[in-house]
């Protein structure tokens, strides 16, 4: 975001001198800016780096206060006979393949969907707002009533879904969507994207009303084939809109939750870092080794998201 | 008497040096332009002058004040942008009274001043109105309203009119004319358009990279450009330039053209050396054609119509033709050969650094009898 | 009918086959929630495509069970709070960031943009001990605070965006009329801002009013606790004998106004997002 405003600070070695003006809206500009520094320290910075220093104790979430330092040995311990810690926990191997898993299919499927939908929203017809407002459904029911609303659909014997194939002829026997864990990650899949493909379709719109249409009428006029202006026009163009949509969705992803919580509880084959994490932390507890998974969740989270600006901006640079 | 006076201004924006060394005297109640190509640092000056930018080194003054370190609001300025930047969810009423209301001004005098600016401007009808309710050259008065209303001695305006089209241009700068003369405020305008600055001003300011190429009456730096820039600047079609060289320097000069072949003209150059390159310029309307014979004089390579009057252009042997600007039934023909006819008293003469060579006031009696004076022609090329 | 005519009315067939296939897929499973939850208990387990005579049972149990309706209220208050809190913050904090440039401001914004890839779970225990310490636990305001995590950057993030679309002249105008940075702010770019404001606060309440983590956490008592976790706590006897019709019913009541918020703002929605450059 390039910003252009009445600026203008002088270089050496006509130094630093700012009009009234100036001084007054730097002023003001910390001024502005200190509440909502003050509430994310509070609410951010200090719980993070509490969490990191929970990670390295023996806290017990009934007295944090108590805790006393332990090193990594919530991260990886060696007892005498064997490993212990998370890092050689094949439940927290399991969440981390789980989560990943889910981010690949869910984001991947949502940005194709979500972009597929916008292009034809994109289209004038009758009605296209009252469509364009009912899509929006989804995207507007919280996360925990939809997966319940999915439950009741999945639900291997009175489930509609079940019903459906059944009657189509697609399955011979009911499917145990929610509690077989060869369908459960999909049955996770399926609500959340339905969920969040309207989020990127809105993205996707917004951008899509953004081009330029000249773009358009000269290629109209040129005569080239659509599908070859929506690769060489079109994509290329949104690529910042689905770059962000992307970024958004997979960091979402990473941090999923709720819809795990909701739909398979802690079944081992959805379980994910953050339900992972959490079921240590306060259902065991164990804030010692909760916030080391917590933090080793933060970390991964950390990586993925500065290799994909990394990667982002690499791409962008090397288009312009 | 003076009322803004800049003395050694200098502006430097990151590793760029936008203004250098400006230096200007600015009378209360003149109508001054700022002019010159884009990026020139024409639209700086009129910020620092507004107080919106910082001044880096040098002094602003307003009626002997120095000002540097005011707020806008107290340097007693209004200012006018180009894309007019009116409140949009604000009525042309609340325009033009913001920055009264700000100020504290008592309610009735607060409604009698938006009132009258209104009236000035022909706004009265208006005044309810939503910019985007309006048409072009409404916003632009609402725009210079606003400015008014808190009846500032100076009165910038940024290339205010560059966002209408051509015919209402004129129609806005004929009120702005009308409305200087009526408020007889101080006012300083910027603008790219020459045809805006010769029109407008008393006294233009001609910038060129940061620097003051030359202030004057329009008049005087059309007759009389101080710089080969501003020269070349000003008039359309440009005025025509030729190489020339300096043959024998003295208080009149004589000096060797291609085109003009050797001649002596009325420009002290003592202080040059003989040989010294210089730069003839001559405007085309001072240019005039005469058929030559055989194969003498030069070649018409264009002709261009423009109802009132007719553009010959002609070979001159450099990048750019020579350009003469003829009546409309002088008949000339691309492929004719043609004799220029240089009107000596409104030569120009510049040194390689582009500066006007002085000319002698009376230089007609002091040159020798042997060089002809009142036309000279050119030769073949 | 020429070959000409017939593509064009095939296309144009094909077209509304895939609007209405997006349409079944959107609103079907709200639709069918709506269906279930007018059942009788009877006939629940019957699959059924329409409802013949709409019960009203489930949303009658529904709603005399006090603890939903505080829950609602909760839910309300805290998505309410937390929209206030965040655009106030997130509107002085846009100004600064969209509209001032000073050392330190990509740090910022980078800082912003670090918190709103925070998970969740990462400030829990840290979280949990700073509410805790405050006396927060188990009340709305360990929510409304805790909730400015993800709301927060969202909103100055989107603002920033906003703000700094907004044409500078027009600020430079309100100096010259002698504004200062409060007033540029209030009586200048917030009245151009509403359609921004609208959309984030819009989708800061939705993201209040859906959260639960921090919820299931930080609150403990049926007193305290907001919709997410409320419906999500409805059981029956055991996991496999939910009240199904009385949880749609449940689900139907929270999503409603949400539903009938966005079909009323959807134009700002998706307006307000490509909206901003305004030229006057």
């Amino acid at each position: 975001m390039s910003v252009s405003t009445p600026h203008a600070s002088c270089d050496e070695p006509l130094l630093a001198r700012e009009t009234p003006i100036q001084r007054r809206r730097l002023r003001a500009a910390w001024l502005f800016l200190t509440p909502m520094l003050l509430c994310l320290a509070l609410v951010a910075a200090w719980p993070l780096l509490r969490t990191f220093w929970f990670s390295l104790t023996d806290a017990n979430l009934a007295d944090t206060r108590g805790a006393t330092f332990v090193g990594f040995s919530n991260y990886l311990f060696y007892n005498g006979s064997g490993w212990s810690g998370i890092l050689v926990d094949p439940q927290w191997w399991n969440a981390v393949r789980n989560t990943l898993h889910f981010t690949m299919v869910s984001v991947g499927l949502e940005i194709v969907l979500g972009l597929l939908v916008a292009l034809l929203l994109n289209i004038k017809f009758t009605g296209r707002s009252l469509v364009r407002a009912l899509i929006l459904i989804p995207w507007a029911i919280p996360t925990i009533v939809s997966a319940k609303i999915w439950s009741w659909m999945l639900n291997d014997q009175f489930g509609i879904i079940n019903h459906l194939m059944l009657s189509l002829g697609l399955i011979d026997m009911p499917l145990a969507w929610t509690a077989d864990a060869s369908l459960s990650m999909w049955a996770v899949i399926i609500v959340d994207v339905w969920k969040t493909v309207p989020f990127v379709t809105l993205l996707m719109l917004a951008a899509l009303q953004m081009l330029p249409s000249d773009c358009y009428e000269a290629a109209r006029v040129d005569g080239i084939h659509p599908l070859h202006v929506f690769w060489r026009v079109t994509l290329p163009l949104l690529m910042p809109a689905l770059l962000v949509a992307a970024i958004f969705r997979i960091l979402d992803s990473l941090r999923v939750f709720d819809v795990i919580y909701v739909l398979t509880s802690n079944s081992s084959s959805t379980m994910s870092m953050s339900v992972y994490a959490r079921q240590h932390l306060v259902e065991f507890q164990d804030v010692g080794y909760g916030s080391a998974a917590s933090t080793l969740l933060f970390l991964v989270v950390a990586v993925i998201a500065l290799l994909y600006l990394y990667l982002g901006r690499r791409q962008l640079e090397v288009r312009s | 008497m003076i009322k803004l006076k800049l003395d050694n201004v200098n502006k430097q924006l990151g590793g760029a040096r936008i203004l250098r060394d400006v230096s200007l005297e600015i009378a209360a109640g003149e109508f001054v332009v700022f002019v010159g190509p884009s990026g020139c640092g024409k639209s700086t000056l009129l910020r620092l002058i507004a107080g919106l930018d910082s001044i880096c080194g040098g002094d602003l003054l307003i009626d002997g004040r120095r000002v540097n370190d005011l707020e806008p609001r107290e340097r007693g300025v209004g200012m006018v942008f180009q894309s007019y930047a009116l409140y949009p969810h604000m009525s042309v009423y609340d325009n033009i009274s913001f920055g009264l209301k700000l100020a504290k001004t008592e309610k009735s005098s607060l409604r009698e001043r938006v009132l009258k600016t209104a009236q000035i401007l022909q706004l009265d009808k208006l005044l309810q109105r939503k910019p985007k309710e309006l048409s072009g050259g409404q916003r632009q008065r609402v725009a210079m309203g606003r400015a008014m209303a808190r009846e500032p001695d100076i009165l910038l305006f940024d290339e205010p009119l560059s966002n209408l089209d051509a015919s209402l241009r004129v129609q806005m700068r004929n009120e702005i004319a009308r409305l200087h003369a009526r408020l007889g405020s101080t006012m300083i305008y910027v603008t790219h358009d020459q045809v805006e600055a010769m029109t407008l001003a008393d006294k233009i300011v001609v910038l060129n990279g940061g620097r003051v190429e030359q202030v004057g009456s329009p008049r005087e730096l059309y007759e009389r450009p101080a710089r080969r820039f501003v020269a070349g600047f000003l008039g359309s079609p440009r005025m025509n330039f030729m190489p020339a060289r300096l043959h024998a320097p003295g208080k009149t000069s004589l000096i060797d053209t291609p085109v003009a072949g050797m001649t002596a003209l009325p420009f002290d150059s003592s202080n040059l050396p003989a040989d010294a390159q210089l730069s003839l310029g001559i405007r085309p309307e001072h240019l005039s054609l005469k058929a030559a014979e055989g194969a003498n004089g030069v070649v018409v390579t264009g002709v261009e119509y423009l109802g009132s009057e007719t553009y010959v252009h002609l070979e001159s042997g450099q990048d750019e033709p020579l350009i003469c600007r003829c009546e409309v039934n002088a008949g000339w023909q691309v492929g004719d050969r043609v004799e220029l006819q240089l009107d000596t008293d409104n030569l120009h003469l510049f040194d390689a650094d582009g500066t006007a060579l002085k000319r002698h006031p009376a230089a007609a009696e002091h040159l020798p009898d042997d060089v002809a004076l009142h036309s000279f022609r050119a030769r073949a090329l | 009918m020429s070959p000409r005519l017939l593509k064009k009315a095939l296309l144009r067939l094909g077209f509304w086959c895939l609007i209405g296939i997006l349409l079944l897929y959107a609103v079907f499973p709200f639709y069918y929630a709506i269906v279930t939850s007018l059942k009788p208990s009877s006939t629940l387990f019957e699959v059924s495509y329409w409802i013949d005579r709409p019960d009203f049972s489930n949303y009658a149990a529904v709603l005399h069970q006090p603890s939903f309706l505080k829950a609602i209220g909760n839910s309300l208050v805290v998505a309410l709070c937390v929209v206030t809190l965040a655009l106030f913050l997130s509107l002085t904090a846009a100004y600064a960031l969209g509209r001032v440039k000073f050392r330190g401001r990509g740090t910022v914004l980078m800082m912003v943009l670090g918190v709103s890839m925070f998970p969740q779970v990462a400030v829990l225990s840290g979280l949990f001990e700073v509410i805790r310490a405050l006396g927060l636990y188990n009340t709305s305001w360990a929510l409304i605070l805790s909730y400015t995590i993800f709301t927060l950057p969202f909103t100055v993030w989107v603002l920033t965006t906003f703000m700094g679309q907004l044409p500078h002249e027009l600020e430079e105008a309100a100096i010259m009329d002698g504004a200062s940075p409060w007033v540029t702010l209030t009586r200048v770019l917030l009245p151009l801002l509403w359609p921004a404001l609208v959309t984030t606060g819009l989708l800061a309440f939705i993201a209040a009013w859906n959260e639960f983590l921090f919820a299931l956490t930080f609150t403990l008592t049926d007193t305290q606790r907001t919709v997410p976790v409320a419906i999500a706590l409805i059981s029956g006897g055991s996991p496999h004998e939910l009240p199904w019709g009385l949880l749609m019913a449940a689900s139907v009541l929270v999503t409603v106004p949400l539903v009938i918020l966005v079909l009323i703002f959807q134009r700002r929605i998706v307006s307000g997002l490509t909206a901003g450059a305004l030229k006057g």
